[in-house]
């Protein structure tokens, strides 16, 4: 079987057309989840599907939690010129599901949200959510930077790292996140190599199968 | 248990293997195509990649977004089992240790495993540092089987004309990806050469090869092929033994032992069904285990009989012993040259690019054998925690405010800061050879059964002098290289209190060695065919017949003697029927 015939295996070429359809499509996966709701799905195991199936119906976050770690992830990846906010990715949601599936991180973000709170409250009088933007920022950015971050705001930067870490995992595995970021894979192709021109570029030589 | 009784299948097939991974799908493959009846008993379920396959699937078709919390390698990739499995501990003597990986699929790690496909070569199988065991083979020997899997299963490569570095039969190699370019740059101004990667995946259409699909470049070898364009034991072996209609699988199928008879001889073996839990009796002819080194060794430990007290297999006592695993240990960074770089698509092919073969003469170090360096990064499809290393590191260069930055951060330069790094690190691993010593060993735990009743294994496995010296040079190679090439190293440097970051025995998949082949039934388990010295109709074909790995991968080394044990399988049976 050679490239093109491997393709048509995989349902990539619309018989006759010759055309590369667009098989990843992403609209058709995100309705056959491969290990979320819904069907199982060839190749996930038993217990995965159920171990799934029994997260999502577990809650863990209460509203107010959810809606400060909503707040939280819209600082840390919010919406510019390129693409949309963390929140808009669905990265709350993602959260909830991750702490529930790695379960070492529950205790983590439950405490780090209540540190928070009584941080804010026993600066500005009131819980994270209910500051003003000036003064959440103020608050974030003493825990931002875990080298500069004082003594008795470490607790608090170990907290927002977890927090940025589950943010930027949530938001850059999202569609929106991989569009923003330019990964261009996930695709048949063929691999010729770098392009010239970013060979070029990088002073490497075209010609030369080790540049 | 009130209707207990055992099923007895009255049929006599001429050859039983347990395990359809490289070593037992092989060994299926040859038989069944030289019209033995063959049935093939698999721990785990069925798998086809062709349909079973998580190949293709985006990051947020999982809700864990390929975190590993179901699978060791993430959700997508196709192994399924691990270093725990649920209900089936191992131990280990205090003060040592050994994380025993099991995959239970058919096809067995073949499914997910790097498809680096590397030939020992003739100092591998005959050293000459004067420390090492040697074969009771060499490497002329093994040489056409090697030709034949490279035809058979196909494999891409560059002639080098390296001596222990053999070249095989090769398709044309992947080109490098930019970071590889930059890596190869580096190790050179080093010291260390770079070659082209080696790996089982077809880059050409090739006529030994049928029903099976060339390479399209998706880069996720890992999680399996639909269209068998790499190597797997499930879609190149085992399913099409299975067409030839002699090749019977029974999935699920958990064995407890080898029966022997009276004399000693194999009768055939019993198995529990993992789903209904039945207990089933299956008798054979030839008896060929491939369930890995490991489960292989235990099978027959847990095979005590009056003609075989200690265990079928194991008059010399030294099954178990000489268990060896590779060594390993890694180290990342990132280049500064390729912060804010051009998108395209470079996922490649799923094996390795570029890689470095030993290149040390041994004589001025301070352990023998060596290493060679695989190597990592790049515009990878994005994954769980993939970018969780930059914001450890992001303080390079200014703020758009001209204000020195600082390493975390939020917002919108922290947006930019991971579309600025995405892509710009890079990682290398060492694997080498660790030494095959009798004192590392697994043996039965005395005391302790899993879910089904079986006696689990015991491991006492410690490294050594050699393997940490190995494991110090490989940290002092890494960072030249990351040196030459101008890479920041984002993981902290190992050193002595961590034995400079050598992973724990069994980390790396690579063990072998507990069945060994020797000439001399009193040093070794199995004749150089891998029969067994002390029954004749029993057979080893995974990696437990290693005498004593090289630095390469195993996997075919283990075609290769698979294959060849399977003919002098079949030509002892010829000789029979005279």
């Amino acid at each position: 079987m050679n490239r093109r015939e491997s393709l048509k295996a995989l349902g990539f070429i619309a018989a006759g057309s010759g055309l590369l359809t667009a098989a990843c499509n992403s609209k058709d996966a995100q309705n056959t989840t491969a290990t979320a709701n819904g069907e199982k799905l060839p190749g996930v195991q038993d217990f995965e599907y159920e171990r799934t199936a029994q997260l999502n119906a577990e809650k863990f976050f209460d509203e107010h939690e959810m809606a400060t770690i909503t707040v939280l992830a819209d600082i840390i990846i919010p919406k510019d010129s390129k693409s949309g906010s963390a929140s808009e990715a669905g990265v709350p949601d993602f959260i909830e599901f991750i702490v529930k599936d790695l379960p070492d991180n529950k205790i983590p973000m439950r405490g780090g949200l209540r540190w928070l709170d009584l941080q804010s409250k026993r600066r500005y009088g009131n819980v994270f959510i209910k500051c003003d933007v000036k003064d959440q920022l103020a608050l974030v950015d003493e825990i931002a930077y875990p080298e500069l971050a004082k003594p008795e705001m470490q607790q608090g930067a170990a907290f927002f790292s977890l927090m940025r870490n589950l943010t930027s995992s949530g938001f850059y595995t999202s569609e929106i996140g991989i569009k923003d970021i330019g990964y261009a894979g996930n695709k048949p192709g063929v691999w010729n190599g770098v392009p010239d021109d970013v060979l070029k570029e990088h002073g490497f030589d075209p010609s030369k199968f080790f540049g | 248990m009130s209707n207990y009784q055992i099923k007895e299948n009255p049929e006599l097939f001429d050859a039983i293997v347990v395990g359809s991974g490289a070593g037992g799908g092989m060994a299926g493959y040859i038989l069944a195509h030289a019209g033995l009846k063959v049935l093939m008993l698999e721990a785990g379920p069925f798998y086809d990649p062709a349909k079973d396959s998580l190949q293709l699937r985006w990051p947020w078709e999982s809700p864990r977004r390929g975190a590993g919390t179901t699978r060791p390698f993430g959700d997508f990739d196709a192994a399924f089992g691990g270093w725990q499995l649920e209900g089936e501990p191992y131990s280990k003597v205090n003060g040592t240790e050994f994380e025993w990986f099991r995959a239970r699929m058919l096809g067995g790690r073949t499914n997910h495993w790097g498809r680096i496909s590397l030939r020992m070569g003739p100092d591998d199988f005959k050293p000459k540092d004067g420390v090492t065991d040697e074969w009771p083979i060499t490497y002329d020997e093994v040489k056409p089987f090697y030709d034949r899997v490279d035809r058979m299963i196909g494999i891409y490569g560059t002639a080098e004309g390296i001596h222990n570095e053999p070249d095989g039969i090769f398709m044309k190699p992947p080109k490098p990806r930019l970071n590889e370019l930059y890596i190869a740059k580096g190790a050179k101004k080093a010291g260390i050469p770079v070659i082209p990667g080696r790996g089982a995946v077809l880059t050409e259409v090739s006529k030994d090869i049928k029903d099976r699909g060339t390479c399209f470049y998706c880069g996720q070898c890992g999680r399996a092929c639909k269209v068998y364009g790499d190597f797997s034991s499930s879609s190149c072996l085992v399913i099409p033994a299975m067409k030839t209609g002699n090749l019977k699988v029974i999935d699920n199928a958990m064995v407890r032992e080898v029966l022997t008879n009276d004399e000693g001889l194999a009768t055939g073996v019993s198995y529990v069904d993992t789903k209904d839990l039945q207990e089933y009796t299956v008798k054979g002819k030839t008896i060929i285990l491939g369930a890995s080194a490991c489960e292989s060794a235990r099978i027959m430990l847990n095979s005590k009989s009056k003609a075989h007290p200690g265990g079928v297999g194991n008059s010399s006592g030294l099954v178990g012993r000489y268990l060896h695993d590779s060594t390993g240990a890694s180290l990342s960074g990132y280049l500064p040259q390729l912060l804010d770089r051009k998108r395209y698509n470079e996922d490649g092919v799923g094996s390795v690019h570029i890689y470095s073969p030993w290149w040390e003469d041994n004589s001025k170090l301070a352990f023998p054998r060596g290493y060679h360096i695989e190597y990592g990064g790049g515009l990878h499809m994005p994954s769980y925690g993939f970018l969780n290393w930059v914001p450890k590191v992001n303080d390079a260069g200014k703020n758009a405010d001209g204000k020195t930055k600082a390493k975390g951060g939020y917002g919108a330069t922290l947006k930019e800061d991971f579309r600025s790094y995405y892509g710009a690190n890079v990682g290398m691993a060492g694997r080498g050879t660790a030494l095959a010593r009798k004192d590392n060993y697994c043996e039965i735990d005395p005391s302790q059964v899993d879910k089904f009743g079986i006696p689990i294994l015991r491991f006492n496995y410690k490294w050594a002098n050699e393997e940490i010296a190995q494991a110090k040079h490989m940290q002092e190679t890494f960072q030249s290289i990351m040196h030459e090439m101008g890479a920041v190293i984002t993981s902290k440097i190992p050193g002595a209190d961590t034995l400079y970051g050598l992973e724990a025995p069994g980390k790396i998949i690579h063990e072998g060695g507990t069945t060994r082949i020797g000439n001399d039934p009193k040093t070794s388990v199995l004749n150089k065919w891998g029969q067994a010295h002390d029954c004749k109709n029993l057979y080893v074909v995974d990696a437990g017949p290693f005498v004593q790995q090289g630095d390469k991968n195993l996997t075919w080394t283990i075609l290769a003697l698979s294959m060849r044990t399977a003919e002098y399988i079949l030509q002892e049976k010829k000789k029979l029927n005279g």
